[in-house]
């Protein structure tokens, strides 16, 4: 790997900045999927308009200017700067080199198309080559089977299992903790 | 209905002057272990100041159920135990507990004090389990909390990066259905 190895940049993805006047509109509709929003977070689904959106991405822009534990990046499609998503290293503690990674694709259009991977490929080599952490954890419901499959193709392992730490559909469904260290992603991509 | 809900055989659970809990945080975090037991940020210093802020914000949050712990016999204030990162929808919680000097520790103290928080979790909460994660290097937590009925969940690999070697994070977790089990059997005893 070289020093000029593009960071940001794949062949379908870029990995941008907020942009407060035309992200929160997309962002809001996204919110209104109860499908996006149940696989992305656990706090209560709730739909959000553009305004409160807005509200929160000026927040989030306060966070990653103040706090040195948080590196986020908005997804755009290459050939027409789209955002598709968004995905960012959090919870980075910096004496023990380890952070927690997630990552989304907003409309279900744009999902099985290749994005997340790359976006992935792209946020594991900023993680450990850039950033030079040590480990990296992925935090995702037993229920969210596409981002297990990501998360395990790249090498991550099951390491935790909350019993039923979550409750959805009137069901109980476990928490899984994912983890990958710097040297399983090395012999990953070598291999 | 419990008119002892927060007291257990050997300590109580209280809510103490912020002054007072800060002063002796202050004398308990000299001992650089108490803090590496608690936290995986870098062990450090707080004024007596800085900690009675940390202690006021933290009573002010209505979603955080801290207390400290006093022994029954001598009245001593001899740590705390809190519940945090409540998520009522899911009615899942983390709890954490400190015991501040090291001859109060081996004492069964801590059992008693999480034992007392487990049913204040389960039958004043109503929460659905209760989870707690402990450093690798904290087999007397490890063994205190399987006495209290906590059973592992699973280990997050090489998370800490202590004394130049790496350390996993345990995780266990306690169902409500478990710990109900359990505690029919010892009242048919």
């Amino acid at each position: 790997m070289s020093i000029n190895q593009p960071l940001f940049e794949g062949a379908l993805v870029r990995l941008g900045e907020i942009d407060h006047e035309k992200d929160p509109e997309v962002v809001a509709r996204w919110s209104h999927d109860a499908g996006f929003m149940r696989m992305m977070y656990i706090e209560p689904m709730r739909p959000l308009s553009a305004w409160q959106v807005k509200k929160k991405l000026e927040d989030l822009e306060k966070s990653i200017d103040e706090e040195r534990s948080l590196f986020h990046f908005r997804i755009r499609s290459r050939g027409d700067d789209r955002l598709l998503g968004f995905a960012e290293l959090y919870w980075i503690s910096w004496s023990n080199r380890i952070g927690s990674v997630r990552l989304g694709i907003g409309a279900g259009a744009d999902r099985r198309k290749g994005y997340g991977q790359e976006t992935l490929r792209l946020l594991l080599h900023y993680a450990f080559a850039e950033l030079n952490l040590f480990r990296l954890a992925a935090v995702i419901p037993e229920y969210n089977q596409p981002a297990l499959a990501l998360f395990h193709s790249f090498g991550f392992r099951e390491e935790v299992r909350r019993r039923q730490a979550l409750e959805r559909d009137a069901r109980r469904w476990d928490l899984c903790v994912y983890g990958l260290l710097e040297t399983e992603w090395k012999e990953a991509r070598n291999g | 209905m419990d008119e002892n809900l927060l007291v257990g055989d050997l300590v109580r659970l209280t809510h103490e002057e912020p002054e007072v809990l800060a002063r002796l945080e202050s004398q308990w975090s000299l001992d650089s272990e108490y803090s590496r037991l608690l936290d995986w940020e870098p062990a450090r210093r707080f004024s007596a100041k800085n900690s009675q802020k940390w202690i006021e914000k933290q009573y002010e949050d209505a979603d955080s159920h801290a207390f400290s712990i006093r022994t029954l016999s001598d009245e001593r204030i001899i740590g705390g135990i809190g519940l945090d990162g409540i998520r009522w929808t899911h009615r899942d919680a983390f709890v954490g507990i400190g015991l501040g000097s090291r001859d109060d520790w081996g004492k069964g103290y801590g059992t008693d004090a999480m034992r007392i928080i487990l049913r204040y979790a389960f039958l004043e909460l109503n929460l659905h389990r209760v989870s707690l994660n402990v450093f690798e290097y904290n087999q007397r937590g490890v063994r205190s909390y399987e006495k209290a009925g906590f059973v592992p969940e699973g280990r997050e690999r090489s998370v800490l990066l202590r004394e130049g070697r790496r350390w996993d994070v345990l995780f266990m977790g306690i169902l409500r259905e478990d710990w109900m089990k359990k505690e029919l059997e010892k009242e048919r005893e």
